[in-house]
């Protein structure tokens, strides 16, 4: 499921106040890939380069591990054609994260699921998605003197050039209404990721139970890296009703969670 | 985060590296390697004994240094180093070093109980908006909501701030 292709070129770029951005609009994995550039390397030959080795590190990652496709090795890994051994080496990484997520969310977490009919099947696709954008996102750590803010759906990666310079600010989506906001959060050097049901149906479930979470609406974390972002905010909404309490237990995470019933509870 | 590790690093190794100056054989890249690998194991000092202050054979960096256990010719000695001020708060170092090895690194003064505090200048706490915003009134780069599919992007607010390229 990937590449619906977009224009390569930037958009439009900013005439409002404050530096100019640039943006960039791809489709990979099924998602939109977004990036906002500031500073010296915003649309200039360079800035275009790491955008497209940004876009094709991502579509390698969705090569070797897309559930979707027959012949990614993960597929091929979960059918047991092939074993650890013949896969790339980023799979047994990819493993490993979703093991250890698997231990600290209590099992909440896991790459290995369990279907409604029953059936473990082999889905690392809540470890891939941050831990590639957070990998790709080194092509654009890259550009000297130039600011960077990638998401890919909805989860994403900042960075500022100056570690004291102006932060990129995120909207946090409503859950119950995602044309609106529920919070802002300023980021300069770190990640955004946000799990829920908004978007995409039911599609997250606990994996000890294999049912989806009745009391929390949404989660989203703020750390230092999107692989963990991303992984904190799956677990933590696949526990449901104990995710502030789980969240607030991590090190080094800030965070929102947003309940049914409209509470919104700020983690950090 | 990284900052403070690397910093920290450094840290380690400028302790490393006083002691490798009076009694180490080994180069100052290998006796740095092995403590920020595991802190015990491949400093290979040339004496039992660690001295890297200028007060007495049993003085840290800072001058506070105690000999833990009642064995002679091996015995540990802790060296606890100055307290550095950081960004963060203060940090200081404690190693423990026996027979001529680091055998242990501690770290006995640290910025803060909460980790978070560490990475506070890369990102702050989420503001929560009283009021629901809609983009327009928001002044945002990103949003971050549950995943957005290739299918509902065009209906979602990063769309129409990808579009407005503001």
């Amino acid at each position: 499921m990937s590449a619906v292709a977009a224009a390569p070129a930037p958009a439009a770029t900013g005439a409002g106040t404050g530096p100019r951005v640039a943006r960039y609009v791809e489709h990979v994995m099924g998602m939109p890939i977004s990036l906002a550039l500031r500073g010296r390397h915003v649309d200039d030959r360079r800035a275009r380069d790491a955008w497209d080795e940004v876009v094709a590190d991502l579509r390698d990652a969705d090569q070797v591990f897309s559930t979707y496709r027959d012949d990614s090795a993960i597929s091929r890994l979960g059918r047991g054609e092939i074993t650890l051994a013949d896969c790339p080496p980023e799979v047994q990484e990819v493993l490993e994260l979703g093991q250890i997520a698997r231990v600290q969310s209590d099992g909440a977490f896991d790459v290995r699921r369990r279907t409604a009919t029953g059936e473990t099947v082999l889905d690392p696709s809540g470890v891939v998605k941050g831990w590639a954008v957070q990998r790709a996102s080194a092509w654009l750590h890259a550009l000297p003197d130039t600011d960077f803010c990638l998401s890919a759906g909805g989860d994403l990666v900042c960075h500022t050039d100056d570690p004291a310079g102006q932060p990129w600010r995120v909207g946090i989506e409503d859950p119950a209404d995602p044309h609106r906001l529920i919070g802002i959060v300023p980021v300069r050097r770190g990640a955004v990721a946000t799990s829920g049901t908004a978007h995409r149906g039911e599609h997250l479930v606990d994996a000890r139970t294999g049912t989806p979470p009745a009391a929390v609406a949404s989660v989203t974390v703020v750390a230092g890296s999107l692989t963990w972002a991303d992984i904190d905010a799956t677990a933590a909404y696949a526990l449901d009703a104990e995710a502030a309490t789980w969240l607030r237990g991590r090190t080094g995470r800030a965070g929102l969670v947003v309940w049914r019933d409209g509470r919104v509870e700020r983690i950090g | 985060m990284r900052r403070i590790v690397l910093w920290f690093m450094s840290t380690l190794t400028v302790v490393v590296l006083l002691f490798g100056y009076h009694t180490s054989t080994s180069g100052p890249s290998s006796a740095n390697s092995s403590v920020v690998s595991s802190g015990s194991d491949g400093y290979s000092g040339s004496s039992g004994t660690a001295s890297s202050g200028s007060t007495s054979d049993t003085s840290g960096t800072s001058g506070s240094a105690s000999g833990s256990s009642g064995s002679s010719s091996s015995k540990a000695t802790s060296v606890t180093g100055d307290t550095a001020q950081t960004q963060w708060g203060p940090v200081q170092v404690e190693i423990t070093v026996s027979g001529g090895r680091i055998t242990a690194v501690d770290v006995p003064v640290y910025p803060s109980d909460n980790p978070r505090d560490q990475e506070i200048n890369s990102y702050a706490l989420p503001q929560l908006i009283q009021e629901t915003l809609d983009q327009q009134s928001a002044n945002i780069d990103m949003v971050s909501g549950a995943t957005v599919t290739s299918d509902g992007y065009l209906q979602s607010l990063q769309s129409a701030l990808d579009q407005a390229g503001l």
